[in-house]
């Protein structure tokens, strides 16, 4: 795998993401909530927007984002402002980087301490010349660890980020480990935007019958005790899963569902987050 | 695995290589005193005493996945629940996720505290025979996150290995953060002067898991870590009204089962999803005790046995 680069320099750095006008990152204590998912889904939803979108993946034991949006085969190439990101088609107007890229199989596994994960999230964020662009969203592996510690300390002094988004599922277990997250973002100066409970209820397309299949009110019950804000809640909709895993945008194909619904409410909130 | 320092230069020999501080790449780097004086290559005095509380252990079993959510740490629990049904058996249940512990909710341990003794730390009990440990019992408030690094945490897993007096164990059920990185690394590393079992690999049906899942076995193969087995959690649901399934999280590209003989690894069997089981995790009870006859239950039964007869 080849991940060498120039030296990167404190301007390059910097003009790399001076061209970014708004960060968001997409943060969950728990693993298996749809992080990746919900990044996806928000990046595709601002293109659908007429928006300039990246998408950083800096989840290097799992990265998800190639397979979502069928990215697989692509390569990562040089320029002389560093890494150019994989665009996922001729508009150019979604712009994506992930280790994924650079593995030679799929089923390669990155066995990496702290140290070398560390230094891979840190060329991620200084080296990919991402152009100009609207919007960038990061999306995260679950945890308070190395990747997140190193995104926050090197996202630090940027003016840029307008803060993260934490997902959750409704049950208890899940919103106690995104609890940790909210004091990670407290204890570390983070912005939180707000909240979203995904996988909340499933209508069975037999009988149209909701079950609560995490549970159900656990996200929006965290955002009201905490005192964040509640963006919304999405559905359990296995159609969703399924567009990541077949190459269609699943708000173009089902734009009449609730799930499309809760997508772009959650997108018009936090488009229209005020930062001063 | 050797170690390289991050501010190793490009070439560094590791470590722990006999050409540690000699080799020509090694001028000028500020470890170079270090290596030479052949500090880093003596034998981890912590590491005996590893070995000497896994002597009491009969049978070590990790449980992995490369994809957060697919269930770990419910079966985790669950397996060391069952393992305990047999009362004449001792369970262990340890767990390493120390950013995200769910075990001590899981078990209905919530806010309960380490005791230390002249033996070591003491586990916190479930019941008799099933003993219990995790970051979760070392924090003032279970909303405390641990923001750790690498280092920091690997340094916590080896003192749970060191310091936690079980007794004599018949089973200790391992329960792991997703990925493949300094916990399992770590873990692995420390466990390799004694006999591990192996690994029971959980996953759901769809592609996005199994991504990661074939990444997790690769490791496993990596480190010479035996695989008991795959099980596919979350394998469909059956609405509770019409009673006809779905399956949430189809499997588009056939799911663990065709996984598993593809990799050549042992299939141990589908667990479905049932609404009722993350309600007990969430309220600490055991849904093999509380709904014995239900599919699940069952279907987790039956893992369980496979695995009891692979541990021989």
């Amino acid at each position: 795998m080849s991940a060498s680069t120039e030296p990167s320099t404190e301007n390059r750095a910097d003009n790399n993401f001076e061209s970014v006008k708004h960060v968001i990152l997409v943060l969950s204590g728990k693993g298996g909530v749809g992080k990746s998912t919900v990044a996806t889904q928000i990046a595709l939803g601002l293109q659908l927007t007429g928006k300039k979108v990246g998408l950083l993946d800096i989840d290097l034991c799992g990265p998800s984002t190639p397979t979502m949006l069928q990215l697989e085969d692509q390569d990562i190439h040089q320029c002389t402002q560093g890494w150019v990101p994989v665009f996922t088609d001729s508009s150019q107007t979604l712009a994506v980087m992930s280790i994924g890229f650079l593995l030679n199989n799929r089923d390669d596994a990155v066995v990496w301490r702290g140290p070398k994960k560390n230094a891979m999230i840190k060329q991620f964020i200084e080296d990919v010349s991402w152009g100009e662009r609207d919007y960038l969203i990061i999306d995260t592996p679950p945890g308070t660890s190395d990747e997140h510690i190193t995104v926050v300390e090197n996202l630090r002094h940027r003016e840029n980020v307008d803060g993260a988004v934490l997902v959750t599922t409704p049950q208890a277990v899940s919103v106690g480990d995104v609890r940790r997250e909210l004091a990670f973002c407290r204890k570390t100066g983070v912005r939180v935007l707000g909240i979203i409970e995904n996988m909340s209820g499933f209508v069975c397309p037999h009988c149209k019958e909701c079950t609560n299949v995490f549970s159900s009110g656990g996200g929006e019950a965290l955002a009201i005790e905490t005192g964040v804000p509640f963006l919304g809640c999405i559905p359990l909709d296995p159609a969703l899963g399924q567009s990541l895993e077949t190459g269609t945008k699943y708000t173009e194909a089902f734009p009449q569902s609730s799930t499309t619904d809760s997508i772009f409410n959650i997108i018009n909130k936090l488009t229209s987050v005020n930062i001063s | 695995m050797s170690d390289k320092p991050e501010n190793a230069p490009e070439h560094c020999p590791g470590t722990t290589s006999e050409e540690a501080g000699k080799a020509s790449s090694c001028e000028g780097c500020p470890n170079q005193k270090i290596c030479t004086s052949g500090a880093l290559r003596a034998p981890d005095p912590d590491i005996e005493k590893v070995k000497e509380r896994m002597a009491n252990i009969k049978h070590k079993i990790l449980v992995l996945s490369g994809k957060g959510g697919v269930g770990k740490s419910t079966f985790s629990a669950h397996l060391a629940r069952g393992l305990s049904c047999d009362e004449s058996r001792q369970i262990a249940l340890l767990d390493i996720d120390i950013c995200g512990p769910s075990i001590p909710r899981m078990v209905g341990l919530e806010g309960e505290q380490v005791h230390q003794s002249g033996s070591g730390w003491s586990p916190v009990y479930v019941e008799d025979n099933l003993a219990v440990m995790s970051v979760g019992f070392l924090l003032a408030s279970p909303d405390d996150a641990v923001i750790w690094r690498g280092p920091k945490k690997n340094g916590l897993i080896k003192q749970f290995l060191r310091d936690v007096d079980w007794g004599e164990v018949d089973y200790l059920v391992v329960d792991t953060p997703p990925g493949t990185s300094d916990e399992h690394i770590s873990i692995v590393q420390y466990l390799s002067c004694t006999h591990v079992d192996g690994a029971v690999v959980i996953t759901t049906p769809q592609e996005v898991s199994l991504l990661d899942v074939r990444k997790e076995i690769n490791f496993c193969r990596k480190v010479k870590l035996p695989i008991i087995g795959i099980v596919e959690n979350m394998s469909g649901f059956v609405c509770p009204k019409c009673k006809t399934e779905s399956k949430i999280f189809p499997p588009t590209t056939g799911g663990a089962e065709k996984m598993a003989t593809d990799m050549n690894v042992p299939f141990l069997g589908k667990l479905p999803l049932d609404p009722r089981i993350g309600r007990c995790c969430d309220e600490g009870k055991s849904f093999l005790a509380e709904l014995p006859d239900s599919p699940a239950a069952v279907a987790y039964t039956e893992i369980i046995e496979k695995i009891i007869l692979h541990c021989g």
